[in-house]
């Protein structure tokens, strides 16, 4: 990989600029962390307004005679059910069910699906959804775009300022709309777990925009340091740690991402298991774990029960600068993943107590309605 | 004071060394959230691992920068570890150790060695 060439986004010599450290993340050189640190980052974001460039992930029109229905496929969620105007998270499955990533798909407009995708997967994810529609529907990768996420309690007043039909929005839905002076695709969305907005605008007017936005004092940017911070605070599982191809979207907790139409036609890829999940044959869960002692416990920690068997592994852990500890996300079996059932994870040869704790870690403030 | 390549610094009274990590390095990490300093007692190898920092992104290790006994160990990093990005080279320390090699310590770089080598990074 280090030989390989790095992208760039459209923001990146606004990184450099703000003093970013920037590092290789899903093929791109990405800012890890601004000036102020990944601790203040994440704090910022909490309490005022924290300003992301997500570039890096896959924006996408899926186009046909019926793309919702061509689209559902290959994922589970209810796509040919999905509103004007809003979105919706879904997982692209493989024949056994497993997870080859999770996705935001959206009708901001009549122009088809807009579909945002995580970086790392995109060319693969492209792939395996033109070859299963091939012949009804197109996906045309959005190359020229940026997407800036602005998440925090002040973001829905900082963008009011410049978008006032943001205001307007809930939870969820996607308008497609003139913003900035430009086409822009806004959802009122995030990966914080904070109220917030994503934001796909023309890839020349990025830096334009992203540095608008930037002048009001209540925004400051914030790095993927801080991004991981807050999404697993959220609760938020992220791809190619807490999901991967054999992980299912039961075994995920993401029972939410298949619709019930699609739970009862059992028409998607890998529905066998999954049906089998549903109806309990289910030999792991994902669980949040506030780790009650020592250090924090990082992807790969082993879990152990009271007798010191291991029965699971961290996927994501850290420390959650907002709830004040060291928490993480992993695998157990389900008999072992009541709320409030003592655990241990194995940290350096350490045994250290953990609690399953609900989800999320810190509350949620989306809005739902206005 | 001595330094090494992997940012630790070393702090010789007597046959004492007391071992911390550098103000570079604790830029590096960025806000230090744990630590793991070594129990008394332990016995070390220039080299192996001494102790553990921990930003919000990663852990990290730090390394004996000279072999002997932890003597002492700074207990109160644990109550507050953000001490090692405020004060990292005095109050941040992590561990004293009883050097079994003194030599060791004079084949570390001093401070101008040490600057001059963060310059090339």
């Amino acid at each position: 990989m280090s030989d390989q060439v790095l992208k760039k986004t459209p923001l990146f010599d606004a990184h450099v600029a703000l003093g970013a450290r920037m590092v290789p993340f899903a093929g791109y050189a990405m800012p890890v962390q601004y000036r102020d640190g990944v601790l203040k980052e994440h704090l910022w974001t909490r309490e005022h307004a924290g300003l992301f460039d997500v570039s890096h992930m896959g924006q996408a029109r899926i186009r046909g005679a019926d793309p919702a229905k061509s689209f559902e496929k290959v994922v589970s969620a209810d796509y040919q059910g999905l509103k004007p105007g809003k979105q919706r998270y879904g997982v692209l499955l493989n024949d056994q069910g497993g997870i080859i990533d999770d996705l935001m798909t959206a009708r901001p407009d009549e122009d088809g699906l807009f579909v945002v995708v995580n970086g790392a997967c995109k060319d693969n994810d492209y792939a395996i959804i033109a070859a299963a529609l091939e012949g009804e529907a197109t996906v045309e990768r959005l190359e020229d775009r940026a997407l800036l996420a602005l998440q925090g309690p002040e973001a829905a007043a900082v963008l009011a300022a410049h978008v006032p039909a943001a205001a307007e929005m809930v939870f969820m839905d996607t308008a497609a709309l003139t913003a900035f002076g430009v086409d822009a695709i806004i959802s009122r969305s995030g990966y914080t777990g904070e109220d917030g907005y994503e934001i796909s605008v023309p890839a020349a007017e990025a830096t334009r925009i992203w540095n608008t936005l930037l002048q009001d004092e209540r925004v400051r940017p914030i790095g993927l340091g801080a991004r991981d911070s807050l999404r697993l605070e959220a609760g938020l599982p992220l791809y190619g740690h807490d999901l991967d191809e054999t992980v299912s979207p039961i075994e995920a907790g993401l029972n939410f991402a298949i619709g019930k139409r699609r739970r009862e036609a059992a028409d998607f890829p890998g529905a066998a298991r999954i049906g089998a999940e549903l109806a309990g044959d289910l030999k792991r869960i994902r669980v949040n774990l506030k780790v009650l002692e020592g250090a924090p416990a990082r992807e790969g920690a082993q879990i152990a029960d009271a007798t010191g068997a291991v029965i699971g592994v961290v996927t994501s852990g850290g420390f959650g600068p907002s709830f004040g500890g060291a928490i993480a996300i992993g695998f157990v079996p389900p008999a072992q993943a009541a709320l409030g059932e003592t655990l241990n994870v194995i940290v350096r040869g350490k045994s250290q107590a953990a609690q399953v704790v609900a989800s999320p870690f810190v509350p949620n403030r989306y809005v739902r309605k206005l | 004071m001595r330094f090494t390549k992997d940012h630790e610094w070393v702090a010789v009274e007597g046959d004492i060394a007391t071992v911390g990590i550098t103000a570079y390095a604790a830029e590096q990490l960025g806000d230090v959230v744990f630590v793991e300093v070594p129990e008394i007692g332990k016995t070390v190898k220039q080299g192996e691992g001494l102790a553990v920092v921990e930003s919000v992104k990663a852990a990290s290790d730090v390394y004996a920068p000279v072999s002997g006994e932890v003597v002492e160990a700074n207990a109160a990093l644990g109550d507050s570890p953000e001490t090692v990005n405020a004060v990292p080279e005095t109050g941040g320390w992590f561990a004293k150790v009883k050097l079994s090699n003194p030599a060791e310590v004079e084949a570390l770089m001093d401070r101008d060695a040490y600057e001059a080598f963060l310059s090339t990074l």
